[in-house]
């Protein structure tokens, strides 16, 4: 060394083994580098494969990507009830209102991320090519809003629409009868779907309901045996078969990863008063608009009792049992509906419903807090299904398989047990740790921002607005209408058709009876009758 | 090794060599760890942009050829400052262009629009690279030293 020191000093300009160490003293750490990179990845390859390979699972990560979509001919519908819901459904068939639009861009331009997320979702939507010609609601407020989005709205290319060629109906019989209508989107109260949607099979015209289907049991034959008979092409509006979660949810479950399934537990929460209903008055507390000038109450009571106008039940008219089946047909009805989609399970052999109005004393029959135990005996498994209007912490929609579990909602999660048999030694091995998903999707979570509205938020973490497809935000309430539109062009079946609600509504008309008659249903399967 | 190390003294030069190598790893690592993820792309954190300039971030993401230049560049441009850092070549210039890198992440995407403070990893990664900037060593430590080793005795 001291040999080396005294060389450095004698030829401070000639490079000498010591300036060549020096120089490439850290190219080492490349290949410590090259080391570390190596092992994690072969770590992390091993346990994917291992994983993958154990699982089945090579096709569930493929993105679908959208083929350039081709409307046909024109369809021309007519819209039955055009509050917020039937403003949402024409948003979803391409026309927002000129306002909101504005309202929305200028947000969005101030860098409004909601309102930016909002926009490009719009803008994801296709052009299905339908032009709205009929209007009917019993609020004049409502009707005239409704016109205007369907003459002077925006589409989802961001032109304006200038259509002339919308009419008003003051009733929905004659708008049924305007011959040059294809198909209606009935987006009413609860209590009118029933008539209106065996009404307009029967004029021939292809029906878009909202969800419940019915408010009776018998509307519930009634209105089955009307579309059967009919051929026209039916959609209830349950659009979560569109959300992709589901769908991986349901390949997990056919491809038997969660091993037998023989629990299910759903339930729905919140804490707000939109929430729970209430929602005759503004954000200042004053009443909305509406008035017995402005609003036909005899029409809008239709074959309920005859009491006063009442804005409260106008607005808010899911908390009575006259016109709605309260829980069951508001929430319970889309979380059966995902469950059924999913498991395929069909009607519950029995139900048993309890609960009360524990919390808002305002004025309702709707109960706040509500649970149902749905039996399937036939297929070895129970769904329990809670709701609470007082709480609105998120409880999950979990599948208990005997070798994982399953959580639903915006994001789909699978979590092997612990003490499952089948994942036992890839457990003990380290290949799989039970505290993190061995599933997860999207594999980048839907991201709710802390702004969204109380509502709004519910909806995207239960999976009912959005979902990713090719990465692009869609819509889901937009496919649900696309899917409806394509098949009354293109013929084939809607992903939720006559007989997936009938089995739908079953379960929801067994919850809802159990509630009020306080004891347990069943379904006689050979009367095809709830007993 | 005895020698003070240019005009820092040696614990100072450490520590100075230490941040330069630390931070050349993390962006060799995650330059790497990109190219060796095949379906990694920035559409997601250019979607996620909030501020000022988010309009040209979404206009990135949501055109195929510029999304796939800026992938490109954003790979190839960690891998590069990762291993500039690490073997001490070009050093200076390796950490001006990760902290403009680092910037455009920062600025895409700041904590303060979320309601956080407005300090964030990017914000210290890049005041880290500014340091390495200002204060180098690869002259000492690292190919750039023996590169000017070469040219003084060429020109000796």
């Amino acid at each position: 060394m001291a040999e080396n020191e005294k060389m450095d000093q004698n030829s401070e300009k000639k490079i000498n083994r010591r300036d060549i160490l020096k120089g490439l003293a850290t190219t080492p750490i490349l290949g410590i580098f090259a080391y570390d990179f190596y092992k994690k990845k072969t770590l992390a390859k091993l346990k994917n494969k291992a994983l993958k390979t154990e699982l089945g699972l090579s096709d569930l990560s493929s993105k679908q990507i959208q083929s350039t979509y081709n409307p046909g001919e024109v369809v021309k519908i007519g819209i039955i009830g055009t509050g917020g819901r039937g403003t949402d459904l024409l948003k979803a068939a391409g026309f927002m209102q000129k306002n909101s639009y504005d309202d929305l861009y200028k947000k969005a331009k101030g860098n409004d991320r909601r309102a930016k997320r909002r926009l490009q979702t719009f803008h994801n939507q296709d052009m299905i090519n339908v032009q709205v010609v009929g209007v009917c609601d019993v609020f004049d407020l409502h009707a005239e809003r409704a016109i205007d989005i369907a003459s002077n709205g925006i589409q989802p290319n961001g032109e304006s629409i200038n259509f002339k060629g919308v009419k008003r109906y003051r009733r929905y019989q004659e708008l049924l009868a305007n011959p040059e209508i294809d198909a209606v989107i009935i987006a009413t109260p609860d209590f009118h779907h029933a008539h209106m949607t065996i009404d307009a099979v029967k004029a021939g015209k292809h029906v878009y309901c909202e969800k419940a289907m019915t408010l009776t049991e018998d509307e519930m034959y009634e209105v089955t045996d009307a579309v059967k008979k009919s051929g026209v092409v039916f959609q209830l509006g349950h659009q979560n078969s569109k959300n992709e979660t589901f769908k991986r949810a349901k390949e997990i479950v056919d491809k038997n990863l969660l091993g037998k399934v023989t629990l299910v537990e759903t339930s729905t929460n919140r804490n707000s008063k939109s929430g729970a209903w209430i929602r005759h008055l503004d954000s200042n507390g004053n009443l909305k608009p509406g008035s017995p000038q402005t609003i036909d109450w005899d029409q809008w009571l239709g074959n309920t009792p005859k009491i006063p106008f009442s804005l409260e039940r106008y607005y808010g008219w899911a908390r009575w049992f006259d016109y709605d089946t309260g829980l069951a047909g508001q929430l319970f009805s889309h979380e059966v509906d995902a469950m059924n989609q999913i498991l395929g399970f069909g009607i519950p052999k029995s139900v048993t419903s309890s609960g009360g109005i524990y919390f808002h004393k305002e004025g309702r029959d709707m109960p706040d807090t509500f649970q149902s135990v749905l039996e399937f005996p036939d297929r070895e498994f129970t769904m329990l299904y809670s709701a609470s209007l007082a709480n609105s912490r998120s409880r999950g929609r979990v599948f208990m398989g005997n070798d994982a579990s399953m959580e639903v909602g915006g994001k789909l999660k699978v979590y092997a047990n612990h003490d499952s048999p089948r994942y036992k030694s890839k457990i003990t091995n380290g290949i799989i740790d039970p505290s993190d998903p061995i599933i997860q999707y999207p594999e980048t979570a839907l991201d709710i921002d802390g702004i969204s509205s109380a509502t709004e938020k519910y909806y995207a973490e239960r999976g009912l607005i959005d979902t990713s497809i090719g990465g692009k935000n869609m819509d889901i309430n937009h496919l649900h209408v696309k899917e409806w539109i394509d098949v009354i062009r293109n013929g084939g079946e809607t992903g939720c058709n006559i007989d997936k609600a009938f089995q739908d509504t079953v379960s929801v008309m067994m919850v809802h009876k159990s509630y009020v008659e306080q004891r347990r249903v069943e379904w006689d399967p050979v009367k095809k009758r709830i007993v | 090794m005895s020698e003070v190390k240019g005009n820092y003294t040696k614990p100072q030069f450490y520590i100075l060599l230490l941040l330069r190598l630390i931070i050349g790893y993390h962006f060799l690592f995650e330059g790497v760890n990109k190219l060796f993820n095949p379906s990694w792309s920035a559409v997601g954190f250019l979607l996620q942009s909030n501020w000022i300039f988010s309009d040209l971030f979404i206009l990135i993401a949501n055109s195929p050829t510029l999304l796939a230049i800026s992938d490109f560049l954003n790979i190839w441009g960690q891998i590069l400052i990762g291993l500039a850092l690490i073997i001490g070549l070009v050093s200076r210039y390796a950490a001006i262009g990760g902290a403009v890198l680092l910037l455009l992440y920062y600025v895409a995407y700041p904590p303060f629009i979320e309601g956080y403070t407005f300090v964030d990893r990017n914000l210290l990664e890049f005041l880290g690279l500014i340091i390495v900037m200002l204060f180098q060593t690869s002259y000492i430590i690292g190919v750039d030293g023996l590169l000017g080793k070469v040219r003084s005795e060429k020109n000796g």
